[in-house]
This record gives structure tokens, C-alpha cells and sequence, in this order.
């Protein structure tokens, strides 16, 4: 009875140790991988290596370049050689660490038959409008046009077209070459750090303020809608490619400027000497309703004019004379012009004075400083090289490309460092989600980088710019989207606090029955032993 | 002999000149570029003033949160630039005995709320994941530009926080808390994604110092209005409303900055709260910042100074006068034909005043009403019992 008993005791026990192993075993290799597999943070799978490999991107910038020789610039047996094709590359640095490698692949010709007559015309005008109309040319590529010494158009001129002219003695390749090292980075250096300028976007805002102040004295009356559709849309349309333009305008009555302008009895007028000027734009600002318009950068352009008991007014610069414009411009916000009526208004006249704004005058201003403002400035010219001014539309083909260009190589750079960023972050911060949207948007975004690079390489610049405004928004709209809050941190004595209750409680018997499992058998094999 | 040492002499003489002239255009030429190595490169100024607590007991907080606006915005910095999130309305309160006011002074001295406040995010919306929304861009695309910090790589960004905190987290709302490890994140993504220049991060709360000691992200100076283990007091209350008005921190803040305007010079090391004010030590951490904060100055952050450039340069354009005139004469004609316009009619006035009152429609009463007699007469009758019915009918 007693060994029946205790066989049966003996029984139960080796079943309750079945039990507890089986309960350990379920518990470590079904639990414990499920814990862990569902309170992972899921991330679609990036490309990280293409990421990583976009930093060291090299950027080349390919411009296709003809050089076209008039019969007598060039002596014959020099011109037996052409056509070649010469290739001469330069490394240009930029921001963001950036080198910029420019190919320049000239391609020399000898002059078609209606270049030779355009060249030989008596005046530069005569010659740019005979050129200008047989060739359609690509953005992004320049033609050189070589004349001899004796020609009638020098001195030289440097036409509006993407083209040049340019005389030298005899046109060695050395003597070319040499030329060519001042001449062609006026397409390249930027003159002011980008950053500075209006910021890369799709689109933009452009509003036009009229500030009058005194209703009571001048009835002001600016024929807004026909100056845009005369001067400002064409000069939109030209820069058409750099984005999408939107033009509103609108006219604030009793907007003051902020600032108290002095008198100055010597010319018997007010000014606005140059260090209150910044002071002027912020109380005006909040009045503009610029940040109801839209999502895009807005550039606002203000036509200030001054009350009768301010009148005229004027800015001076720094060395107190008045500046011809009577206007400045902040980056990245705008310009403000002051408007003074003539004085010849008054005279006979009750008030409020009927002023009519000369648009003229006023556009002139306001798409210089919009020039200005996007950064196309007059380069510096080396010497023996003379520039025509901008044409009807106010802005040439050639800076419409050099904007192109810097843009483009901005975008790519921006683009860049916001996925870099992003995979920095990612490994950083552990609890960030990345959903499948957003993981298609990076790959699109490393994509239309690299699409953008191959295309600036082969010098197709119209579709590289629009490849690397791609490439930006979708790297945008990756790093911007909501879903990658990482809400989700929780400090160490937290997560224990959250998973003892959970876990202890059921651990403990487990490891105390397996513990409890080894040291019986630990026993039972030492005993034989004993007994041997 | 003579000559040739003379010669030598003007010769060195020359030379030194030279040598002067150079070197004070190359001392000029340093110093320009040192100043503008001290000066700060931004273009733009943002700031982000939170309050965090609710009820009417916080008063001191929203009172500080609005005086620091105030301040910015005297100083410069326009609506535009500025996200105001207020957890809680003292103004509207229904206890706060002047309503439309909060004031920061005792004897009222000072009212902060003033005409023009232009709250972003307010009462219920200020949580931890619109603040770290706000800071980090990451956006619904809903959202009006007036709840965005559109900042970029050239602004300035000023961010203060007040509240209730502790060791290492500030309590949003009474509900949930927001820790200096997710701050310290979310100022890294920021630089990340280049959306500051230089970050100023002021805090008013208790052990407030704990709350920066985890930044790592770079250009990040921070104050905070007491040491960890410390608190931070309030400053004074005001029998008439009865709540204490301001924090002490804030309030020597707002007495400071009351007397910068936005032309002055005076920089960050001037901004130190005296023990005898604050009872509190303040903290300050400028490890990560580049520059000395002797040379930073306090309208580097609280004002908005923007830079401008004479504009010199004009571009040709053709008139087109025939067009002018004729557009000018249709227009002139335009006036005279248009009618003087006036507001249609949208209420009729006359009718609404001269209105006789309507009969109203009479309704049998409700199930609820039926039903809640039906309960009562049954209750009756069961606890009385039935005998009673003769007496009723």
C-alpha cells in the first residue's frame, strides 16, 4: 500500500514536472519571440544604402557650347580643322560641402551662311535680332560667336541671347582656352551666399500693396490689373519655369509706416535715413494679411504714399544723399517703394488731389528688386566684355539658366540632406513609425535625385530642374509626414513599471519550479554516485 | 653714400608706411569679419510661447505666458511669427471678477491681455503632440498657416514654456506630461531639418533646469527660473482676484524687458535674475550655443529686426502710353455709368417687430412624463394598498 502510494506520489510528482517544463517551454519559445515581435515599431524597409550613397554624389554639370568662326577671324589653315569638339572641365565649389564638376564640351564650327551676314551687319542690333531668329536653342546650352579684329561690331558687346561675342587676335585653342577660364564662370559663381535668397518652392505669391495714409489729402489711383498684365506677367512668364507664380494686389488706406521720418531743412523735404528702415516693414506687416493668402512664400511689394504733412519723402543711404530708386527690398519678404506726388498737384486744387501713379516708373522698381530678390543680379564682368541690357520681359534667356542651374543643384542638395537626415533620425530615435507611404515616397524622392544628377550631367537643364523639384517635395513630404511623431518614447523605470505586473507574477513559479527541476535532478545524479 | 642711405632710409620709411597702411586694412578687414562672426546670421524671428496648465488657480501662468507676448511683440515680432498656445482662458472666466483683463501687476496695474491677442491653440488643443507637432513640422496638412512654425534655416526661434514640472517632465493639462528626453528629440529633428538658426528655451516652472539638461542639438541656449530640487514662486497675489498674478522668474523678465526697445544693445548676460527677486536660483546652460552671450543681443530673440538693402539698380521698360489713355478713358467711363451701390435687404425689420405671438400647437405629455406617473401612483397603491383607490376616484 505504502509503494503503491508512493508510486503513485512518484507519478504525480514526474507529471507535475512534465507540467512545469512544458509551461517553461511554451512560455520561452512561443512567448517570449510574440512579445517581441508585437511591440516592435514597424518600418517599411528604406533603401539606406542609396541614401548614404546620394552624399557622395558628384554633381556634373554638362553645357553645351558652339563656337561659331566668321570667315575672316580665323586664317585658313586653322580653319582646315574645323569642326572639333573640345572638352574642358572645371570644379566649382559650392555650399553644403558640394563640388560641382562643369563640363564644357565646345563643339567649334565654321559660320552658316546667314550667320555670316547677321555678324557682318554694322551694328549689334542689327546682328542680335538676324540671330535670334533662325535658332531655337535649349536651355542650358551657349553659343559663342568669334568675329575678327576688324569687324564693325566691336567694340564687343555681349548680346542678350545666350550667345557671345568675342574678338581675339588669332584664335588659338591656347588663347581660347585661356579666355575661357574668366569668361564662363560668370554663369556659375553666385553672388550672394543662396540662403539669402527667396527659398526653392513650387510655387509662389506675389501681392502688390498700395499704402495710402492719408485718404483725406490724395486720392490715389493705380492702374494695377494693366501694369501686371503689361509688365509684370511677361516678365512671369519668362521665369515660368522656376515655378508657379500667383500675382494679387490690394490697397490699405491709414497704414502708417513705423517710423516718425525726420525733417531736413536743408532740401526742405523728409527723409528715412538708412537704419530705420528695417524697423519700418514688421508694424506694417501684421496689415498685409500675406499669411491668409496661401502656403506658398509670398513676396510682397509695397507702394507707399506719404501724407501731405510728410511730403516728399525720401530714403537716403549711408552717406545721406537720396537714392534714385526711393526704394529697398528685405530678402526673403519683399520691397517697399515711396511714391511722392508732385508738387505741382497741389497747386489750385482742393483737397483730397487726384494722383495718378505712374506704373511705369513704379514697375521698373518693383521687378528690379523681384530680380533682385531671386538672385539674378548683374555678375561681375571681367574686363573687355561689355553687357546689353535685359530685354522687354526684363530677363535673359541666359539668366533664366544660371537661376536654373543654381536652383537645381540647391534642390538636389536640399533633397539630399533631408533624406540623410531622415535615415540619421531613424537610427537615433528607436520609436519612430515608417508606414509603406512614406517608405514610396523616399524611394521616389532617391529616384528623382539621381534622375536629376543624370540629366544635369547630359546637360538637359529644363528637365533635371523640374526632376529635382520633385525630388524635393517628395523628400518633404516624407520627413514632414504626421505619422512619423515618435510619441512613443517611455523612460526606463516606466516600461518596468508597465511589465512587472504582467510578467512577474506569472515568471516567478516558473523560474522557481525550474530551478526547483534542476536541483532534484542535480540530486538524483549525484546519489548514484554516492551509492557506487 | 649719402644718397644711397637715404635713399635707403625713405626706402624703409616707405616700406613701413606700406606696412601700417596694409595692416590696418587687414586689421579693418578682420575686425569687419569678426563682427560679423559675433553678429547673428538670421533674417527672421520666430517665437512659440506655451502655457500648460488649466483652472483658475494657474492664473499665474497664462498671466506669464501673455506678458513675454506682449513683450515680443512690442519688440517686433509680428502675429504672423508668433504660436501663442494658452491651456486655459483667465480672460473669459467666469470666475475672474474683470472680465476681458489678466493682469500681471497687483493693484491692476498692468493689464497683459490687451486688444489685439491672437491665440493659436487654445484650451483643449494645447497638448504634448501639438506641441512636438508645431516644433517639428510634422503637420496635418489642414492646418491653417496661422498654427504653423513656418520657420527655416535663418530664423531665430524663441520657445518658452510655464507650468506645473518637476524632475525631468512638465505636466500638460493635468493629464499628461511631456519629458525632457522627447524635447531634447524634438530640438534634434529641428536641426535636422535646419528649421532654426538659434533657439533661446526659456522655462518658468519648478526644477525647470531639468528640462534642458538633455539637449544635445547645437545653437541651443536655454534659462530656466530654478535649479533641480528647487521650486519656483509666484510672485504676489492680488486680493481683488484672488489668485496669485505672476511667477517671480517671469515677472523680473517682464520688468527687463518693459525697458529694452527695439534699437537697444543690451545682451543676454544682463539678463539675470538677483536672488533677492527670485528666491529661486536661476539656471542657464550656453555650452551649446557658438557665440558668447555677451555678445548675443536680447533683440537677437525677443524683437524682429529685419535686414533691408537699398535698392539701386532699375530695369528698362517700354511704355505702352496709347494703351494708358484709352484704359484710362474706359475706366473714367466705368464710374460714371456704375449706379451707388446699397446693402439688399436681409432682415425684414418690420415684420419681425410687428409680429403677433404665435398659438402654440398643444402636445399630449411625453412617455417620460407618462411613465414617471405611471411609477409614482404605482408606488402609491402598492405601499398604501388598494383601499385607498375610493378615495382618489
Amino acid at each position: 500500500m505504502a509503494a503503491a502510494g508512493a508510486a503513485a506520489t512518484h507519478l504525480e510528482v514526474a507529471r507535475g514536472k512534465r507540467a512545469a517544463l512544458f509551461f517553461a517551454a511554451v512560455a520561452i519559445v512561443l512567448g517570449l519571440p510574440l512579445w517581441w515581435k508585437t511591440t516592435e515599431t514597424y518600418r517599411a524597409s528604406l533603401p539606406y544604402s542609396q541614401i548614404s550613397g546620394l552624399n557622395a554624389l558628384q554633381l556634373r554639370l554638362m553645357v553645351p557650347v558652339t563656337v561659331v568662326f566668321t570667315r575672316e577671324s580665323v586664317p585658313l589653315d586653322d580653319q582646315e580643322k574645323l569642326p572639333f569638339t573640345v572638352v574642358h572641365e572645371r570644379e566649382i565649389p559650392l555650399k553644403y560641402k558640394m563640388k560641382i564638376k562643369c563640363r564644357f564640351q565646345k563643339a567649334y564650327r565654321r559660320a552658316l551662311d546667314h550667320e555670316e551676314e547677321a555678324l557682318s551687319s554694322g551694328s549689334v542690333q542689327e546682328a542680335e535680332a538676324m540671330l535670334d531668329e533662325p535658332q531655337e536653342q535649349a536651355e542650358g546650352s551657349l553659343t559663342v560667336y568669334v568675329i575678327s579684329e576688324h569687324s564693325s561690331l566691336l567694340p564687343q558687346f555681349c548680346p542678350p541671347f545666350g550667345s557671345m561675342m568675342e574678338s581675339s587676335p588669332i584664335p588659338e585653342e591656347k588663347q581660347v582656352q585661356l579666355s575661357w577660364e574668366y569668361r564662363l564662370p560668370l554663369f556659375f559663381d553666385p553672388q550672394e551666399p543662396l540662403t539669402s535668397l527667396t527659398p526653392v518652392s513650387v510655387g509662389y505669391e506675389i501681392t502688390f500693396s498700395l499704402l495710402n495714409p492719408d485718404p483725406k489729402s490724395h486720392d490715389v489711383y493705380w492702374d494695377i490689373e494693366g501694369a501686371v498684365r503689361r509688365y509684370v506677367q511677361p516678365f512671369l512668364n519668362a521665369l515660368g519655369a522656376a515655378g508657379n507664380f500667383s500675382v494679387d494686389s490690394q490697397i490699405l488706406y491709414y497704414a502708417m509706416l513705423g517710423v516718425n521720418p525726420r525733417f531736413d531743412s536743408a532740401s526742405s523735404s523728409y527723409y528715412l535715413d538708412m537704419h530705420s528702415l528695417p524697423h519700418v516693414i514688421n508694424p506694417v506687416e501684421s496689415r498685409l494679411g500675406s499669411s491668409a493668402a496661401s502656403l506658398y512664400p509670398v513676396l510682397n511689394f509695397l507702394l507707399y504714399v506719404p501724407e501731405l504733412a510728410h511730403s516728399p519723402l525720401y530714403i537716403q543711404d549711408k552717406d545721406g544723399a537720396p537714392v534714385a530708386t526711393n526704394a529697398f527690398h528685405s530678402p526673403r519678404w519683399g520691397g517697399i517703394m515711396v511714391y511722392n506726388v508732385d508738387s505741382k498737384t497741389y497747386n489750385a486744387s482742393v483737397l483730397p488731389v487726384r494722383v495718378e501713379v505712374d506704373m511705369v516708373r513704379v514697375m521698373e522698381v518693383f521687378l528690379a528688386q523681384l530680380r533682385l530678390l531671386f538672385g539674378i543680379a548683374q555678375p561681375q564682368l571681367p574686363p573687355k566684355c561689355l553687357l546689353s541690357g535685359p530685354t522687354s520681359e526684363g530677363l535673359m534667356t541666359w539668366e533664366l539658366d544660371r537661376l536654373l542651374w543654381a536652383r537645381s543643384v540647391e534642390n538636389l542638395a536640399t533633397a539630399t540632406t533631408t533624406l540623410t537626415s531622415l535615415a540619421q533620425l531613424l537610427g537615433k530615435i528607436s520609436n519612430i513609425v515608417i508606414k509603406d507611404d512614406v517608405a514610396s515616397e523616399v524611394y521616389k524622392a532617391v529616384a528623382a535625385v539621381q534622375k536629376s544628377a543624370e540629366e544635369l550631367a547630359s546637360g538637359h537643364l529644363a528637365s533635371a530642374f523640374v526632376a529635382s523639384q520633385e525630388a524635393v517635395t517628395s523628400s518633404e513630404l516624407a520627413f514632414f509626414d504626421p505619422s512619423l511623431l515618435h510619441l512613443l518614447y517611455f523612460p526606463d523605470d516606466q516600461k518596468f513599471a508597465i511589465y512587472i505586473p504582467l510578467f512577474l507574477p506569472m515568471a516567478v513559479p516558473i523560474l522557481l519550479s525550474l530551478v526547483k527541476i534542476f536541483l532534484e535532478t542535480r540530486k538524483s545524479w549525484r546519489k548514484p554516485e554516492k551509492t557506487d | 653714400m649719402a644718397v644711397t642711405d637715404s635713399l635707403s632710409r625713405a626706402a624703409t620709411v616707405l616700406a613701413t608706411v606700406l606696412l601700417l597702411s596694409f595692416g590696418s586694412v587687414a586689421a579693418s578687414h578682420i575686425e569687419d569679419q569678426a563682427e560679423q562672426f559675433f553678429r547673428s546670421g538670421h533674417t527672421n524671428n520666430w517665437a512659440v510661447l506655451v502655457c500648460t496648465s488649466r483652472f483658475w488657480f494657474n492664473y499665474r501662468h497664462v498671466a506669464n505666458t501673455l506678458s513675454v507676448y506682449r513683450s515680443v511683440k512690442r519688440l517686433g515680432i509680428p502675429d504672423s511669427h508668433i504660436v501663442l498656445m494658452l491651456a486655459d482662458d483667465m480672460a473669459c472666466n467666469p470666475r475672474n471678477p474683470k472680465p476681458a483683463t489678466v493682469f500681471s501687476h497687483k493693484n491692476m496695474e498692468l493689464n497683459v491681455y490687451g486688444d489685439d491677442v491672437e491665440v493659436d491653440y487654445r484650451s483643449y488643443e494645447v497638448t504634448v503632440e501639438n506641441f512636438l507637432r508645431v516644433l517639428t513640422g510634422r503637420i496635418p496638412p489642414s492646418t491653417p498657416r496661422s498654427k504653423r512654425l513656418l520657420s527655416d534655416d535663418r530664423s531665430n526661434i524663441l520657445i518658452y514654456m510655464t507650468g506645473h514640472g518637476g524632475n525631468g517632465f512638465l505636466k500638460f493639462q493635468d493629464s499628461e506630461e511631456i519629458t525632457n528626453i522627447e524635447l531634447a528629440d524634438a530640438f534634434e529633428q529641428m536641426w535636422q531639418k535646419r528649421r532654426y538658426n538659434e533657439l533661446l528655451f526659456i522655462i518658468d516652472t519648478c526644477q525647470g533646469a531639468s528640462m534642458y539638461e538633455r539637449f544635445y542639438s547645437p545653437n541651443i541656449m536655454a534659462l530656466a527660473s530654478s535649479q533641480v530640487g528647487e521650486d519656483s514662486l509666484s510672485h504676489q497675489p492680488d486680493p481683488a482676484i484672488g489668485v496669485h498674478l505672476m511667477d517671480r522668474y517671469t515677472f523680473y523678465v517682464l520688468e527687463f524687458l518693459e525697458e529694452i526697445n527695439p534699437a537697444s544693445q543690451t545682451n543676454m548676460n544682463d539678463l539675470v535674475c538677483p536672488k533677492s527677486l527670485c528666491v529661486s536660483t536661476p539656471g542657464h546652460r550656453t555650452d551649446l550655443f557658438q557665440r558668447d552671450p555677451k555678445n548675443v543681443l536680447i533683440t537677437d530673440f525677443f524683437g524682429s529686426v529685419r535686414k533691408v538693402e537699398i535698392t539701386t539698380e532699375t530695369i528698362k521698360l517700354q511704355q505702352d502710353s496709347e494703351i494708358m489713355e484709352s484704359s484710362y478713358k474706359e475706366d473714367q467711363m466705368d464710374e460714371k455709368l456704375m449706379e451707388p451701390l446699397k446693402y439688399a435687404e436681409q432682415l425684414p425689420v418690420a415684420q419681425i417687430i410687428h409680429q403677433k405671438p404665435k398659438l402654440k400647437d398643444w402636445h399630449p405629455p411625453g412617455g417620460f412624463i407618462l411613465g414617471l406617473w405611471a411609477l409614482i401612483i404605482m408606488v402609491f397603491f402598492k405601499t398604501y394598498g388598494i383601499k385607498h383607490m375610493k378615495f382618489i376616484f
